[in-house]
């Protein structure tokens, strides 16, 4: 098949003063007409500076040094600014991953979308006024003339997704590129987007990269797959033989990383609950003086579980379904509107804060965003040993507990000096972990706690759960959205939908005979259900 | 539209308790001063008999307690009646709406000058960010927010009007020349040149750095790169897609400077002998003339919140997002 876009030997350097050198070194790729090439790669491999140097787009400070890119054969690197103007969007189209920040939340979609053509053609308005709407046909947004005068806060996030894609086609590029479009949606939207991606892409034979960091996604949509690794491209091969059949190292250890959506053979749990909720609900509500502003969502609804000791409760649904909303509430981060959260003979729902504060040596939560949730000013063994000493701990002994901490989560224990931001994103996920052990809590309630990570830090990190688990005796309510994840580290698992808990039930059963339609719906999105990892089921453990 | 006209309602509404607090606050204030009204008049007059001071004070409602006074003061200004001024001899409405023409026009062309320099400037400044047009405009609006707007005032006074003779030094207009029509604009924006520079100068600054930040902000935006990536050239990138996001702190600025904004025509007005509200005020507390002085804080409280009113309006209209 003719080649439309190809790569030849591009080398981008990076400023000095970055981790490395180059950002892609001697890279060499073909993206042939009518094909999905996957670029997979972890974060840092590059593989977004590749969509950078193909649209002439790089950072500040970051340049193609050696090499070409060769469009239809004509080399964009040497092109001009105004040329290669011409080519960006009409030429070459792009999806990005965040769309909700890569739309003007200023201007209306059809008013974003129209400029295409106002652009790069001479159409008169009303011509481009029939496009935009046929092209949200196209993309199936429902209401095309709604959605054209609509701003894109007024959308959801798979309709602003397509919004975005019906753009990137409007002047039905040759080339698609598609950077991690579907990372930032729910797994059903991105089922449904995958599905239109490869649906125009082969109605109008264009050759897409897509640019990804998840495998499942991968089996699901590539024809061909690229690896990359720090700069480096090391394999590339037919989807089937990258997938089934890897040969580099890197490439089976990314492969071996990625959890099977079977789950392995269940453990022995009490059926003695430590912790039980019950009948809880929880209400948002927005006032205002006029009644029509007034907005009530119902988050939480009526839920009643039951977590065994030592076991692993999962909390699996999309966002807005409410688990956050019942992991906070668990922990008395939110106060509960009524219901009962009894751990132990304790109703932590009926204490006062006071109280509660007390309660919250035996009950600790992990938060998602290790970024975010670590104090940048504080050195990581003080964010440690503060809760031991806010319980009463003398400061010494609990900074040397802090250093215990670190060692029991594989952090060096003279780490304990170093700032949050001389950590790497897993290991900032371990402080975490070392904080909320080193107040040695009878439950772990870990709210998305690997979904911020890298496909083989995050079996890193859910390795040292699950032995933790076994060494401490945890209890773990697991909240996620990765039913891959859920099915490898959860005993029970229970699904949520609008605030409510539609099915409950131990995870070889939901997963093997899921009852609620949501649920199959669900396990059917799955990105790559139907790709067995080519390593055994306890591939987990096996990697490091 | 329903959307703006529901938000123009509520922030109406808001804002009646907050004017009805400051006068409240303000009057007890002035309670506490010592000496009246009563007692500048009679020191001006020379002094008095204590029958006549009572009389006075009789005469002006300031014998009664401070609970009523206040309480007859607000009923008054219910019915929009501002009350007597005794230094003026006449009603305190008809004092501040001679002197409101000057400081509306000054306040209005002077937040007219600085917003817009202040965004063409913050636009260039962040376009050649760490360049040397940016070094030059960012030392420029620093040099302009650490000097002192009544010495950039005399300054402009000693070179403009008096070394070279090309502005006048002060002053509204040029009295008894009897222009009229156009001939009248031109001379008064030929006098208001100066002190409008004057004024406007600290407040470029504070709308060149927030201009220039909010732009380096939007540009770094997702959205921007999916504009760049459109195809689109980086004058339309700019025009079509960042200024108007970059727009909306400055628009929450003005909002918050027009309260600074009287406040900084009270010494401009003085400088160049403009016969405005900020030069009323000085007066009204000098002479005690307590009536005056609260009706002045009454119209600036009610100019700042119109202002804010207008500025919510438009903040709503560049911004679809905004909810009722």
């Amino acid at each position: 098949m003719r080649t439309l876009l190809s790569i030849e030997g591009l080398t981008v350097a990076l400023p000095p003063g970055a981790d490395r050198p180059h950002a892609l070194e001697e890279v060499s790729l073909e993206l042939k007409a009518n094909e999905i090439l996957c670029i997979v790669g972890e974060s840092g491999s590059g593989k977004s500076m590749m969509a950078g140097a193909v649209l002439g787009l790089l950072p500040e400070g970051v340049r193609a040094t050696a090499g070409k890119i060769l469009l239809e054969g004509e080399n964009l690197l040497t092109l001009s600014d105004a040329d290669m103007r011409r080519i960006r969007g009409a030429r070459i189209g792009i999806i990005f991953q965040e769309p909700m920040t890569a739309l003007n939340p200023l201007r209306t979609i059809g008013d974003q979308i129209a400029e295409m053509f106002r652009i790069h053609t001479n159409l008169n308005r009303a011509e481009i006024a029939r496009r935009v709407t046929t092209l949200l046909k196209d993309v199936h947004l429902p209401d095309p003339e709604g959605v054209q005068r609509a701003y894109p806060h007024e959308l959801s996030g798979g309709q602003r997704q397509r919004a975005m894609i019906a753009m990137a086609l409007a002047l039905e590029p040759r080339v698609l590129i598609a950077d991690e479009p579907t990372t930032a949606l729910d797994v059903t939207t991105q089922a449904q987007i995958l599905k239109l991606i490869r649906e125009l892409q082969e109605r109008k034979g264009t050759a897409v990269l897509f640019i990804t960091h998840d495998f499942g996604v991968v089996a699901e949509i590539a024809d061909r797959v690229a690896v990359m690794q720090r700069g480096r491209l090391v394999e590339v091969g037919s989807a089937e033989d990258v997938l089934d059949r890897p040969e580099h190292p890197y490439t089976k250890a990314l492969i071996a990383a990625v959890p099977p959506l079977a789950p392995p053979p269940p453990q022995d749990v009490a059926a003695e609950p430590i912790l039980r909720i019950e009948h809880v609900s929880k209400t948002y509500r927005k006032g205002g003086l006029i009644a029509r502003s007034r907005r009530v969502t119902h988050a939480v609804q009526d839920v009643s579980l039951n977590l065994p000791r030592g076991g692993t409760l999962g909390i699996v649904g999309e966002s807005g379904s409410g688990k956050s909303t019942l992991a906070r509430c668990i922990v008395r981060l939110l106060d509960p509107d009524s219901g009962s959260i009894c751990l132990g003979d304790t109703d932590l729902a009926a204490l006062s804060r006071r109280a509660m504060r007390e309660q919250t040596r035996h009950i600790q939560m992990v938060f998602q965003d290790p970024f975010a949730s670590l104090n940048p000013r504080r050195r990581a063994g003080e964010l440690v040993a503060q809760g031991p000493i806010i319980h009463g701990e003398p400061p010494a002994r609990a900074l040397a507990k802090a250093k215990e901490m670190f060692a029991l989560v594989g952090l060096d224990p003279d780490a304990t000096e170093r700032y949050p931001h001389e950590f790497s994103g897993g290991q900032r996920q371990r402080i975490g972990l070392a904080r909320a052990l080193a107040l040695e809590p009878q439950v772990l309630v870990a709210d998305e706690p690997v979904s911020a990570l890298d496909v083989s830090v995050q079996a890193q990190v859910l390795r040292l759960l699950a032995d933790l688990r076994s060494r401490l005796g945890l209890s773990m309510v697991f909240i996620t959205h990765d039913l891959r994840v859920a099915a490898q580290i959860c005993d029970r698992i229970a699904v949520m939908q609008g605030g409510v808990v539609v099915e409950e039930g131990w995870t070889a059963e939901v997963f093997g005979a899921p009852r609620h339609s949501y649920t199959q719906a669900l396990l059917a999105s799955v990105p790559g259900r139907d790709w067995v990892p080519p390593v055994q089921a306890d591939a987990l453990l096996a990697v490091s | 539209m329903m959307r703006v006209l529901l938000l123009a309602l509520r922030r109406l509404a808001a804002s009646l308790p907050t004017l009805f607090v400051l006068l409240a606050g303000l009057f007890l204030l002035l309670q506490l001063a010592p000496g009246d009204t009563v007692d500048a008049l009679v020191a001006q007059i020379g002094g008095g008999d204590p029958r006549m001071i009572e009389e006075l004070r009789q005469y002006y409602g300031l014998d009664v307690s401070v609970a009523v006074q206040l309480g007859r003061y607000v009923w008054r200004l219910l019915q929009l009646d501002l009350g007597f001024s005794a230094i003026y001899g006449k009603p305190v409405s008809e004092v501040i709406l001679e002197r409101l023409p000057a400081t509306l026009l000054l306040m209005g062309s002077a937040l007219s000058f600085a917003f817009a320099a202040g965004m063409a400037l913050g636009v260039l400044a962040a376009r050649r960010v760490n360049r040397w047009p940016d070094t030059l405009i960012s030392t420029l609006g620093l040099v302009f927010y650490a000097t002192p707007s009544f010495w950039f005032g005399l300054m402009g006074i000693v070179i403009f009007a008096v070394k070279l003779g090309w502005l006048p030094a002060g002053g509204l207009e040029e009295i008894g020349a009897g222009y009229t029509g156009l001939r009248r604009v031109a001379d008064i924006a030929w006098h208001l040149l100066l002190p409008t520079l004057t004024l406007a100068l600290i407040f470029l600054a504070t709308y060149l750095r927030i201009m220039r930040a909010s732009m380096l902000e939007v540009m770094n935006l997702d959205f921007v790169r999916t504009a760049r990536a459109k195809g689109l050239s980086p004058r339309r990138v700019i025009t079509g897609h960042v200024l108007r996001n970059a727009l909306l702190p400055m628009v929450t600025l003005v909002g918050l400077q027009a309260g600074t904004m009287l406040g900084g025509s009270v010494v401009v007005e003085s400088v160049f002998a403009l016969p405005g509200l900020g030069r009323l005020a000085y007066e009204a507390v000098v002479q005690r003339d307590l009536n005056t002085l609260l009706g002045i804080v009454f119209v600036s409280a009610l100019l700042v919140i119109l202002i804010n009113f207008i500025v919510d309006l438009l903040y709503a209209r560049l911004d679809p997002r905004i909810v009722t």
